[in-house]
C-alpha cells in the first residue's frame, strides 16, 4: 500500500474513494434498503389521495424527498452513478494485477503454498526413481493441463510437475461488472431516445397517430397500423383467454407485413414496438336518435353522427352529438358505452346530455320536452396498442447475457493450479499432489484426489 | 387413479416424517432414524414430483394445458420439490443428514401451506398474460434459487447454532458438521442461488417486455427481488473482496432468506401486478 502523504491530489483521493469494496457493501445495502420504500409507498399515484392518507406535514416531507416517484428522484439517480463508479474504479484497479496474472511473462509457482495447501497427497513407489517418473508423467498432466513447466530444485534431484487450467476464468467477474455497465447504459439510452404510447384502431381502419404515455401529446409513426380484425375469447367460465388483433403494416399505400397480434407476443417494425394492450367497442358511422315527446308520447327517429347537429322537431332547438366514451361513470357508477351531447334551444344556455347505451330511459332525469335516447349504434371493436420504441433493449439483453455466463464463470469455474513433486528417498521415490484455487475448495481437493489416483495407476504400470 | 391432491396430501406427510427421523436421528446419534430420514425423503420427493406431474396431465385432461406453475397452490408444490432434491443431492455429496432437519423443514411447510383448506388449489386455465414460455423459464429459476437459500438458511442457522454451543465438539452439537465445512456449504448455495435468481430475474424481464412492454418497471415484486438479489451480492462482494466468513455470512445468508420470504409472500399484501402470484 502506498504511504499517504499531505500532498495527495484531490484526483487520487477521489480515486481512493471509489477504489473501496468498503464503499460497494455501503452503497449495495443502502440501495437495497432505499428500494423497499417504493414498495411500501404506492409510486406516482394521485397528490390528493397521498395528502388524505398521509396527512399534510408528513406529505410535505415525503414530496420534498421525492418519495412519491423515487426510483427517478435525483437521490436515488445518485446512487446509482456513486455504485457505477465505485464498479468501473474498482474493476479497473483490480484488472491490471489479474492481466498480470493471466498473461504472464513467466509464470512463477510458489512451491511453498503446494505445500502447505490443505488436501495434498502422499505416497511412497519403490524403486522407482524422479526422474523416470517425470517421463511417464509428464505428458499424462500436460494432455490434462495447460501451461505445464518442470523444474529441478537444487535439493538432490527431486523434480516439480507444475500445470494450471482456467487462467482466464479470472475474467469472469468482470464480465458480470461490464453487464451491469450495460443494463445501465441501456436504460439510459431507453430513457433518452425511447417513447411509450396508446394507439386504438377501430376494426377495418387504419392508424397512423397515437398518443405520448406521459405527456398525452400526440405522435406520428412512419407508418400505418390497419386493424383488420380484433377478436377476444373467454374460456367457459368467463375468463379471458385470448386477445388477437389480425394487424397490417402499410407503407405508401401497400401492405409490407401482416401479423396476429397477440399478448405475449408483439411485432417490432422499424424499431417500434406493438403490443396488444386493451380492446374496446367504438361506435360505427350512424346511430338513431330517438326523441320522445314527453307531453303526447310521440316518437321521433332521426340518423346522425358525431359531430353533427340535427334540429329537434318544432325546431325549437338543436342537438349535436359531441362526443362517446367507452365506459362512462355516472357519479361513480360505470354506465357502460354512453354518447355525450349537447341541447341548445334558440334562446337560453345549452344543456348538455347523456345518452347511455344500455340505459335508454336515462335521459327521462333531465325532465325535458324531448326524452333523447339512441338505438341501432352499430359497434364494432378497436384493438388497443401499446406502441414503443426503445433502442436500449439490445443492449440490455447483451447485459442480461453477458450477466449470466459472467456469473457462471465466476462461480463455477476457477483457475487452479497443480503441483507433482517427485522427491528421492532412500526406497524409491515420495509422490505429492497438491493444489490451490482461486476457489471452489472443495472442488480442488476432489480434483488432487482424481489426480493422484490416475498418477497412482501410471505409476504402478512402469 | 387418485387426484394429484391427494398425492400432494400422503407428500407433505412423508415430508413431516422425514423430519422427525432426521431429527431423531440427529438427538438420538443413532443410524437408523438418519437411514429412515433419507428414505422418506426420497419417497416424499418422488411423491412430490408424481404430484407435480400428475396435475401437469390434469390440466390437460381439462382442456387447459399448462405447466402448473402459476398461481400459489403450485408455486408451492414445486418449491418444496426444489429444496428436495437439491437438499437430497448435498446429501448424497458430503454425507451429513443435520442439514435435512431444516430442508425437511422447508419442504413441509410449504407444501402443508398448499394444503391448508382456504388455499385455492383449483385449476384455472392462464389469462393471456400467464401465456407464455418466459414466464416457465422464469418461475422455474426463481423457485431454484429460492429453494438454494432456504437450504443455505438452514445451513448458516446450523452454523450460528454450533458457534454459540458451549460444548461446540461433543452431543448434540458435535453431530454437527465443522463450520468450516458448514461455512464452504453456505457459500456453495448462495453463489448457486445467486447465478439461478439472476437467471430468475433476467428471464422476469424479457417476459415482461413481451407482455408488458417494458423489461423493469418498479413493480413491488420485482423490487423485493432486486433487494434480495442486492443482499446476496453484498454477501459474494463482503466474502470474495473483504475475506468475510463464518458467523457475519450466516447471519447475511439468513437476512437474504428473509427477503426471499417476503418476496415471495409478503409483496402479496402489497399492490402491483404480479397478484396473481
Amino acid at each position: 500500500m502506498k504511504t499517504r502523504n499531505n500532498d495527495e491530489s484531490a484526483a487520487d483521493r477521489i480515486w481512493r474513494f471509489f477504489a473501496s469494496v468498503r464503499l460497494s457493501v455501503v452503497l449495495l445495502l443502502t440501495l437495497a434498503a432505499t428500494s423497499i420504500i417504493g414498495t411500501l409507498i404506492p409510486q406516482n399515484a394521485d397528490p390528493a389521495a397521498y395528502e388524505r392518507k398521509f396527512g399534510q406535514p408528513l406529505y410535505t416531507i415525503f414530496e420534498a424527498l421525492n418519495l412519491f416517484d423515487m426510483y427517478r428522484s435525483w437521490w436515488f439517480r445518485l446512487l446509482l452513478c456513486l455504485l457505477i463508479a465505485n464498479l468501473v474504479v474498482c474493476s479497473v484497479r483490480r484488472l491490471k494485477s489479474t492481466w498480470k496474472t493471466i498473461f504472464p511473462k513467466k509464470p512463477t509457482y510458489q512451491t511453498e503454498r503446494f505445500r502447505k495447501s490443505s488436501g495434498r497427497i502422499q505416497w511412497q513407489v519403490e524403486k522407482a526413481q524422479p526422474g523416470d517418473l517425470k517421463q511417464t508423467l509428464e505428458p499424462y498432466i500436460r494432455s490434462r493441463l495447460g501451461n505445464v513447466s518442470v523444474k529441478n530444485p537444487e535439493s538432490q534431484g527431486g523434480v516439480l510437475i507444475f500445470g494450471e487450467k482456467g487462467r482466464w476464468t479470472r475474467l469472469g467477474v468482470y464480465a458480470v461488472h461490464f453487464s451491469v455497465l450495460l443494463l445501465m447504459t441501456g436504460a439510459l439510452i431507453g430513457s433518452i431516445f425511447g417513447y411509450e404510447g396508446q394507439m386504438n384502431v377501430p376494426e377495418g381502419e387504419a392508424r397512423k397517430q397515437f398518443s405520448l404515455t406521459n405527456t398525452n401529446q400526440s405522435k406520428e409513426l412512419d407508418f400505418e397500423v390497419r386493424c383488420d380484425e380484433f377478436e377476444v375469447s373467454h374460456y367457459p367460465s368467463g375468463r379471458p383467454k385470448d386477445y388477437r388483433s389480425d394487424i397490417a403494416i402499410v407503407e405508401n399505400g401497400e401492405v409490407v407485413r401482416q401479423h396476429e397480434l397477440r399478448v405475449n407476443d408483439p411485432l417490432t417494425h422499424r424499431g417500434v414496438t406493438m403490443y396488444q394492450s386493451t380492446y374496446g367497442k367504438t361506435p360505427g358511422e350512424k346511430l338513431t336518435v330517438v326523441l320522445t315527446e314527453s307531453a303526447t308520447g310521440d316518437k321521433h327517429e332521426k340518423t346522425i353522427s358525431i359531430g353533427e347537429t340535427i334540429e329537434m322537431p318544432g325546431g325549437k332547438s338543436e342537438l349535436t352529438i359531441e362526443d362517446y366514451s367507452d365506459s362512462f361513470a355516472f357519479r361513480g357508477h360505470n354506465i357502460g358505452p354512453a354518447f355525450l351531447a349537447r341541447l341548445v334551444p334558440e334562446s337560453g344556455r345549452a344543456t348538455p346530455v347523456l345518452l347511455p347505451v344500455e340505459h335508454p330511459s336515462f335521459d327521462r332525469m333531465r325532465r325535458g320536452d324531448y326524452e333523447i335516447s339512441v338505438k341501432d349504434v352499430d359497434f364494432r371493436y378497436y384493438t388497443g396498442l401499446q406502441i414503443k420504441q426503445d433502442p436500449g433493449v439490445p443492449v440490455v439483453y447483451a447485459g442480461f447475457l453477458i450477466m449470466i455466463i459472467g456469473c457462471y464463470i465466476t462461480f463455477f469455474m476457477s483457475h487452479r493450479k497443480m503441483c507433482v513433486e517427485l522427491q528421492p528417498e532412500d526406497t524409491g521415490t515420495r509422490i505429492s499432489v497438491a493444489g490451490i484455487s482461486t476457489r471452489n475448495r472443495m472442488g480442488t481437493k476432489s480434483a488432487v484426489k482424481k489426480l493422484s489416483r490416475k498418477i497412482e495407476n501410471l505409476t504402478s504400470k512402469t | 387413479m387418485p387426484n394429484s391432491e391427494f398425492i400432494i396430501s400422503v407428500t407433505t406427510f412423508t415430508y413431516g416424517l422425514a423430519l422427525v427421523f432426521y431429527i431423531a436421528g440427529w438427538i438420538f446419534k443413532k443410524e437408523t432414524p438418519g437411514r429412515l430420514g433419507t428414505t422418506a425423503m426420497i419417497a416424499a420427493g418422488a411423491g412430490n414430483t408424481a404430484g407435480f406431474f400428475l396435475r401437469w396431465a390434469e390440466t390437460y385432461e381439462m382442456g387447459y394445458s399448462y405447466v402448473p406453475l402459476s398461481n400459489l397452490y403450485e408455486s408451492l408444490v414445486f418449491f418444496s420439490l426444489c429444496i428436495a432434491v437439491i437438499y437430497l443431492f448435498i446429501e448424497f455429496k458430503y454425507k451429513v443428514r443435520t442439514i435435512g432437519i431444516f430442508a425437511s423443514l422447508c419442504a413441509f411447510l410449504s407444501v402443508a401451506y398448499a394444503s391448508l383448506p382456504s388455499m385455492d388449489s383449483g385449476i384455472q386455465p392462464l389469462i393471456p398474460a400467464l401465456q407464455s414460455n418466459w414466464l416457465i423459464a422464469h418461475v422455474i429459476t426463481c423457485f431454484i434459487g429460492y429453494a438454494a437459500f432456504a437450504i443455505a438458511c438452514g445451513i448458516s442457522i446450523m452454523y450460528l447454532g454450533k458457534s454459540a454451543a458451549a460444548d461446540p465438539d461433543t452431543g448434540t452439537a458435535g453431530r454437527i458438521p465443522d463450520t468450516e465445512t458448514l461455512d464452504d456449504l453456505t457459500h456453495q448455495m448462495v453463489t448457486f442461488g445467486f447465478l439461478f435468481l439472476s437467471i430468475g430475474i433476467i428471464t422476469g424481464a424479457i417476459w415482461a417486455e413481451q407482455a408488458w412492454g417494458r423489461y423493469w418497471g418498479w413493480d413491488p415484486k420485482e423490487t423485493w427481488s432486486l433487494v434480495t438479489w442486492l443482499i446476496y451480492a453484498t454477501l459474494l462482494h463482503a466474502r470474495f473482496m473483504r475475506g468475510w466468513t463464518g458467523k457475519k455470512i450466516a447471519v447475511l445468508s439468513c437476512v437474504g432468506f428473509a427477503a426471499v420470504l417476503f418476496t415471495y409472500f409478503g409483496v402479496n399484501l402489497l399492490p402491483g401486478l404480479h397478484s396473481y402470484l
